[in-house]
C-alpha cells in the first residue's frame, strides 16, 4: 500500500464521505476510502429522515435495491406543553407517488449498502482504520494521511475530510476549529420496536407509508431543542436534542429529556408496548452559515457535518452532506481531467460549484436563525408553547364565558407574559431572520 | 392500556447497545486536576452515556466503556485542556446496528 499513491483519499464512510467517494471513482479515479468503524455505518447516528433528489443526483436507481424504510406521507408540528400540544399537520397521498420524495432509513443500513455501491463503483475501502493525522509536504500541501495501522505516509493528490461533526484531523492540523457549545446540538436516540402493523394502526398507515412528529416546547426545558419521531417499518426512531451549551448552562441530562417526552401524554401511547434495541447520541451541527468553516486547501477540501454544512431550521444534514460530497468529488474530477494540481487555487472550484447549489443558498437564507433562537430559547421553547396551549385550551372548551371575553383573555395571557413590545419585536425578529 | 415506563438507569440504555471496548487503552484521558471547571463538572450530568463521575474528593473521573463518541465532552472542556480527547483505535469503541 505504502507505494502506490491514490488520486484522492476519502476520509470517512457516512453520507458525504460516501457521495464524494462514489462520484470519484465512478469517473476513473483511483480513490482510497478509510472508515474506522467495523462497517460503514457502524458509527454514523441520524435521525433518519433521506431525501431522494440529493440521493438520485448520484444513484438514480437506488429505490431498486436500497434498503428504505417507509416514505413519508405525513408531518405533524407539535409546539408541547408538559400536558398538551398545539399541532400542524400535514398529510397528503399525493406523496404516494412512484418515485417519492422523503424516505425513513436506518443508518446502519443504509450506509452499508451505500459503501457496497461505493466499492463496486471501484473505491477500495479500508475498515477498522482511524487516520491518526494529516501528511504535508515541506510547502504545507497535504500530501496524504497516516493512520493507526503500520505503515508510512498513504499518498494522494488530494484528501476529502468527511470526518463528521467531531471530526479530529481538521482541527489539529488547524484547518478549521473545534465546534463551539452554542453551534452545535447534543441529541439522543432510541430505536423503540413494535409490530409493522401495530405502527400502522397507531399512525394510521399502510403499505410502508411513513409519519413523523418533530416536536419543540416545554420538553426542552427552557433550552433551544427539538424532538422527533420517526416511524421506521417496524420500529420508531425517537429522540431529543438542544445545544450543548445550554445543556452545559442548565446542567440537564439528555436522557432525563428523552424519558420525559417518551412519557409525555401526547407521546406515551405511540410507542407503548415497545422493545428498545438501541440507545444512541450524536452531535448535530446548528451554528449554520457563520459557522462553516474554510472549505479547501492545500491538497484538501471538507466536506458534510465537518464542513457544519447543515441546515438545522429545516432539520436537514444528510442531504447537505451527500451533496457537497457529490460536488466536490465533481469538482476533484474536472480539475483532475484538465491536468491541473490539487492545489488551493484550483480547489476554490469547489467552493463556488458548492455556492451554486442550494446547500449554500439556504444556509445563508438563514444565517441569523441560530443567534434569534439561542438568545430567545426561552421565549420559543417554553413561554409560546404554553401561550399556545392556554389559547387553544381557551378556544375549544365550551362554557358559560362569552367569546369576546375568551379572546380577551388570550390576548392578555400574550401580553402579560411577553408585553406588546415583546411580542413585535419577536415577530419582527423572527421574521427577519426567515426572510 | 398497560404502559411501558422504561427504567430512566443510563447503564441499562447503554447495556443495549454493541461495544468493543479497548481494554487498558482508554480513549479519552481526564488530566490531574484539583476541583473541575464549570464545564468538566457539568459532564457529570450532560455526558449521555454518564462516562462522567465526581469522585470522594470532589474531582471529575472518567470511564469511558459506555461512550458513545459524541464528542459533548471534547467540545465542551477540550479547550481547557482538562481532557485529552481521541477516538478509539480502529474497530474498536461503539458499534451501532441501528445508528
Amino acid at each position: 500500500m505504502t507505494e502506490e499513491k491514490f488520486d484522492a483519499i476519502v476520509i470517512g464512510a457516512g453520507m458525504s464521505g460516501n457521495a464524494a467517494a462514489y462520484t470519484m471513482a465512478s469517473r476513473g479515479l483511483k480513490v482510497l476510502q478509510l472508515e474506522r468503524g467495523e462497517y460503514a455505518g457502524s458509527k454514523n447516528v441520524q435521525g433518519a429522515i433521506m431525501y431522494a433528489n440529493m440521493l438520485e443526483k448520484i444513484i438514480p436507481d437506488f429505490r431498486d435495491d436500497a434498503p428504505l424504510e417507509r416514505h413519508l406521507i405525513e408531518q405533524r408540528f407539535w409546539m408541547m406543553d408538559d400536558t398538551s400540544h398545539t399541532g400542524m399537520q400535514y398529510r397528503s397521498d399525493d406523496f404516494n407517488e412512484t418515485n417519492p420524495n422523503r424516505y425513513t432509513i436506518i443508518r446502519a443500513q443504509f450506509d452499508k449498502w451505500f459503501s457496497r455501491k461505493v466499492r463496486e463503483a471501484g473505491t477500495t475501502l479500508l475498515c477498522e482504520t482511524t487516520v491518526t493525522e494529516l501528511a504535508h509536504d515541506t510547502e504545507g500541501k497535504v500530501i496524504g494521511v497516516r493512520t493507526d495501522r503500520a505503515g508510512d505516509v498513504i499518498l494522494a493528490d488530494v484528501v476529502v475530510l468527511a470526518e463528521g461533526v467531531n471530526g479530529l484531523l481538521g482541527t489539529r492540523a488547524g484547518l478549521r476549529q473545534t465546534p463551539k457549545p452554542e453551534t452545535v446540538a447534543l441529541a439522543v436516540k432510541e430505536m423503540h420496536f413494535l409490530a409493522e402493523e401495530v405502527i400502522d394502526q397507531r399512525f394510521g398507515l399502510k403499505a410502508n407509508e411513513g409519519c413523523v412528529i418533530e416536536a419543540a416546547g416545554t420538553i426542552s426545558r427552557n433550552m433551544a431543542g427539538l424532538a422527533f419521531l420517526y416511524t421506521n417499518k417496524e420500529s420508531i426512531s425517537i429522540g431529543i436534542g438542544c445545544l450543548v451549551s445550554e445543556f452545559a448552562a442548565t446542567m440537564e441530562s439528555p436522557y432525563d429529556l428523552l424519558e420525559n417526552f417518551k412519557n409525555h401524554p401526547s407521546v406515551r401511547p405511540l410507542i407503548a408496548g415497545s422493545e428498545v434495541k438501541e440507545y444512541a447520541a450524536h452531535l448535530i451541527p446548528e451554528g449554520g452559515y457563520k459557522a462553516i468553516p474554510p472549505l479547501f486547501g492545500n491538497g484538501w477540501v471538507v466536506v458534510g457535518d465537518a464542513a457544519q454544512l447543515n441546515n438545522a431550521v429545516h432539520r436537514e444534514g444528510s442531504n447537505l452532506a451527500m451533496t457537497s460530497g457529490r460536488i466536490a468529488g465533481e469538482a476533484i474530477v474536472q480539475i483532475k481531467n484538465r491536468g491541473k494540481p490539487m492545489i488551493k487555487e484550483n480547489l476554490a472550484l469547489y467552493k463556488s460549484m458548492l455556492e451554486k447549489s442550494f446547500v449554500i443558498k439556504d444556509l445563508r437564507k438563514y444565517k441569523d436563525m441560530p443567534a434569534l433562537l439561542h438568545t430567545n430559547s426561552r421565549n420559543f421553547f417554553t413561554t409560546y408553547p404554553k401561550l399556545l396551549s392556554q389559547a387553544a385550551q381557551n378556544f375549544m372548551r365550551v362554557d358559560s364565558t362569552p367569546k369576546i371575553e375568551k379572546e380577551r383573555a388570550t390576548t392578555a395571557a400574550f401580553i402579560k407574559a411577553r408585553s406588546r413590545w415583546g411580542l413585535v419585536s419577536d415577530a419582527v425578529r423572527f421574521a427577519f431572520a426567515w426572510r | 392500556m398497560t404502559i411501558a415506563v422504561t427504567n430512566i438507569r443510563v447503564e441499562d440504555k447503554l447495556y443495549q447497545n454493541r461495544y468493543v471496548v479497548d481494554s487498558g487503552r482508554p480513549h479519552i484521558k481526564v488530566r490531574p486536576h484539583q476541583s473541575p471547571s464549570v464545564n468538566l463538572y457539568a459532564l457529570t450530568s450532560v455526558c449521555p452515556a454518564k462516562c462522567y463521575e465526581l469522585n470522594d474528593q470532589g474531582q471529575v473521573e472518567i470511564t469511558t466503556d459506555g461512550c458513545m463518541e459524541c464528542g459533548t465532552c471534547r467540545v465542551l472542556c477540550e479547550a481547557s485542556g482538562e481532557i485529552e480527547w481521541n477516538y478509539p483505535k480502529g474497530g474498536f469503541g461503539v458499534l451501532f446496528k441501528f445508528g
